[in-house]
């Protein structure tokens, strides 16, 4: 009878502690009513996954909040995408939103797994994500990316693009562990960028949507990002000691890379802001730097992630 | 009258549940809770590295590996501090630990090395107590009735692997998507289950036997079979992700319900690991460890050879969860009464370890397999090699 009190009492301090904890953490935050894409202005997902603006010239002035909340955020002009978690049925699932000029949802597409990585074409037509999605203890350590793209004008998806003809050292490559992430791609909607990785390597491939294949680049570059001009590729890179990855830009015409000026570790798909400079997220601000291993890194945005170029409206 | 019928012929099922000890149904409860709070972390640790860390799953990748070699090496050492010491005290440590791995995560934030040392804490906390919980299971259990126990056990234990995602999830609804919060609940809900196994838990009774030298104990021949066994079976055993993977490839599983897939193979050991248990004690515990990797190797058919469409996927899933209610407790219960009192604990730890490592090559293997034939030659080749040992045990064994 003893123990059983006992249990009793430990049950009521212990479920005390996990209730006021709860309560005590609980987020609240009100949302603002949502408004229209602004030309010029830089977009990121704030501290409280907010998706808001500013005006690069002045990022430290006023910010203006679009309502949207969102886990992952890109745009370009006149097109959006916010990943958001959905934990609310059960499972870990992601919805991908994809807005128009006037943040107005024009697609809904049901994903299974976590919101890792988003991007928009510079035209604004394709969009591009990717999610992990991981098994639970039946399955240890199980993983995989499945990463989709999204042809706004035809309206055509690819949930996961994995099927994509793979060529690895001039060869056709097929294996059961292919996994794609972090899509990037060039002005003409076609030409991507993205890193593949297969039997514990990493490639950076440069892919062909129209022909429905990609080719190995190069080994070791993961979560690219294509330059305005299309010459280069901001990327990361696993790194050794205390930081596992570190910011480098590729030249893709002499596979050249130079690391650049930051020193601590990012994982982060990097964006450019012009032709030279990139600003990617690390520690919860949003950072730009010289794409040219020059100068240092300097806070633009701060309490921000998944920052966006400033939009060009066309 | 009707009262003294009823007392004289009670319905079979009730008859064998009653026959199983307080004891295992207290390292039931124990395990039911404990899985709650483990399947709550695993069930959002990815999400919580991702969205709030943002991390890559990628990066603590190397994790697997480290607790899984740590794990291998201190699980008989567990053990045999176990057999030498007490059970009960070892057990204990081990639930403790992975209780605190779980504050161990809150405090490690974005850093990478103390978040991998609180995740690999925690697994190390799960393989140190579950030979010496296995023991227990073994020594409270009536002879004769260690499948009955072991199966109860397994069955209450899923039943906290459900909960604990159900959990995990409502506290995120509750709280806005705090994942702070679901770490703190685990670690209470975890901390419960301490408790209960101090207070309810008893240790095996009676002095200490004395314990052999480690040299008799690796050289016994039951353990070293024993061990064979579960390493030639598991070798040959197709790892579940591969199954989950190829059922999503096949084409008939949405990809949006792929994370529903465990837990029907959950569903059906859930259901099936009691009565596989009591036919394990009367028909023979080897008959139907073999019988349910021969269910494994009709799953793996169907997977090479079925057309992809739901019945196929039912059938798969029904075969693998057979399979894992007739082989993960009845192995147990097989090895425990062969295995001498003195140093069971150490002999289940190595039987145990001897399983993981060989499930371990068999994953890389059909990884390997896989990439150079493709799916359909490696499960063929998965399935050909477990029937052969199974047909290879099954004349060992008799």
């Amino acid at each position: 009878m003893k123990r059983a009190w006992l249990a009793l009492a430990a049950a009521l301090v212990l479920g005390a502690a996990a209730t006021v904890y709860m309560t005590h953490t609980a987020a609240s935050t009100p949302a603002a009513p949502p408004t229209s894409l602004r030309g010029g202005q830089l977009y990121f997902r704030d501290g409280g996954g907010q998706v808001a603006s500013v005006s690069p010239a002045d990022p430290d002035g006023s910010r203006q909040r679009s309502g949207l909340r969102c886990d992952r955020f890109a745009a370009a002009w006149p097109t959006a995408v916010c990943l958001t978690a959905d934990v609310t049925n059960g499972l870990p699932a992601t919805t991908a939103v994809i807005l128009d000029r006037d943040l107005r949802e024009t697609r809904r597409l049901q994903l299974a797994g976590i919101p890792s990585r988003a991007s928009v074409s510079p035209s604004g037509r394709m969009v591009a994500w990717t999610v992990f999605v991981t098994g639970d203890s039946y399955s240890q350590g199980g993983f995989s990316t499945w990463t989709g793209i999204l042809d706004t004008r035809t309206g055509y998806v690819v949930t996961n693009i994995e099927n994509i003809h793979l060529y690895l050292n001039g060869g056709r490559h097929h294996a059961a562990d292919v996994n794609y992430w972090g899509v990037t791609f060039a002005d003409d909607d076609t030409t991507f960028y993205a890193t593949v990785s297969t039997r514990g390597a990493t490639y950076l491939v440069r892919g062909d949507y129209a022909r429905w294949e990609a080719r190995a680049v190069l080994a070791g570059v993961e979560c690219p990002s294509l330059s305005p001009d299309a010459t280069r590729v901001a990327y990361k890179k696993p790194a050794s000691g205390r930081v596992p990855w570190r910011l480098a830009v590729l030249d893709l015409r002499t596979l050249r890379s130079v690391d650049l000026a930051e020193p601590q570790g990012v994982d982060d798909q990097a964006i450019w802001l012009d032709t030279r400079t990139v600003a990617y997220a690390r520690d919860g601000d949003v950072y730009a730097l010289a794409a040219d291993g020059t100068g240092a890194p300097r806070v633009l945005v701060r309490d921000a992630t998944s920052p966006t170029p400033p939009l060009i409206p066309r | 009258m009707y009262i003294t019928l009823r007392r004289d012929t009670p319905a079979p099922g009730r008859r064998a549940l009653s026959a199983v000890p307080a004891n295992v149904i207290a390292l039931g409860a124990v395990s039911l809770v404990t899985d709650v709070s483990s399947e709550m972390v695993t069930a959002v640790l990815p999400l919580y590295l991702a969205l709030t860390l943002g991390l890559t799953p990628l990066q603590l990748g190397f994790v697997d590996a480290l607790s899984f070699g740590v794990t291998a090496l201190l699980r008989p050492a567990g053990g045999r501090v176990a057999d030498r010491w007490r059970h009960k005290p070892v057990a204990a440590a081990g639930y403790a630990l992975s209780a605190l791995a779980k504050l161990g995560v809150l405090a490690a934030g974005t850093a990478l090395g103390p978040l991998a040392a609180a995740i690999i804490a925690d697994r190390t906390g799960k393989g140190v107590r579950t030979a010496p919980r296995d023991a227990l299971i073994a020594s409270s259990a009536p002879a004769g009735g260690e499948g009955l126990a072991f199966g109860v056990h397994r069955a209450m234990d899923t039943v906290g692997a459900f909960l604990g995602p159900l959990a995990a999830f409502a506290v995120l609804a509750a709280t806005g998507g705090t994942y702070r919060a679901v770490f703190v609940v685990s670690f209470c809900v975890a901390a419960f289950g301490v408790v209960l196994l101090v207070l309810y838990v008893r240790d095996r009774p009676g002095p200490t036997p004395p314990v052999p030298p480690l040299r008799t104990v690796v050289r016994d021949r039951r353990l070293w079979r024993m061990c064979a066994l579960a390493a030639g079976l598991g070798v040959f055993t197709i790892s579940d992700f591969f199954v989950y993977l190829l059922l999503q490839r096949s084409g008939a599983v949405p990809l949006l319900y792929f994370p529903l897939l465990p837990l029907g193979t959950a569903a059906v050991y859930l259901l099936l690991a009691v009565p596989l248990g009591r036919l394990a004690d009367r028909v023979g515990r080897a008959r139907v460890l073999l019988g349910g990797h021969l269910a494994l190797v009709a799953a793996t058919l169907l997977l090479a050879g079925a057309t992809p469409a739901a019945p196929m996927v039912v059938g798969v899933l029904l075969l693998h969860g057979l399979f894992y209610a007739s082989t993960d407790g009845v192995l147990m219960a097989l090895a425990a009464p062969l295995l001498p009192d003195s140093s069971r604990t150490t002999g289940l730890a190595m039987v145990q370890t001897a399983q993981a490592s060989a499930r371990a090559v068999s994953s890389l293997a059909a990884g390997a397999l896989w990439a150079a034939w493709g799916a359909r030659a490696a499960l063929l080749v998965m399935a050909a090699g477990l029937l052969a040992a199974v047909l290879a045990a099954a004349r060992g064994l008799r």
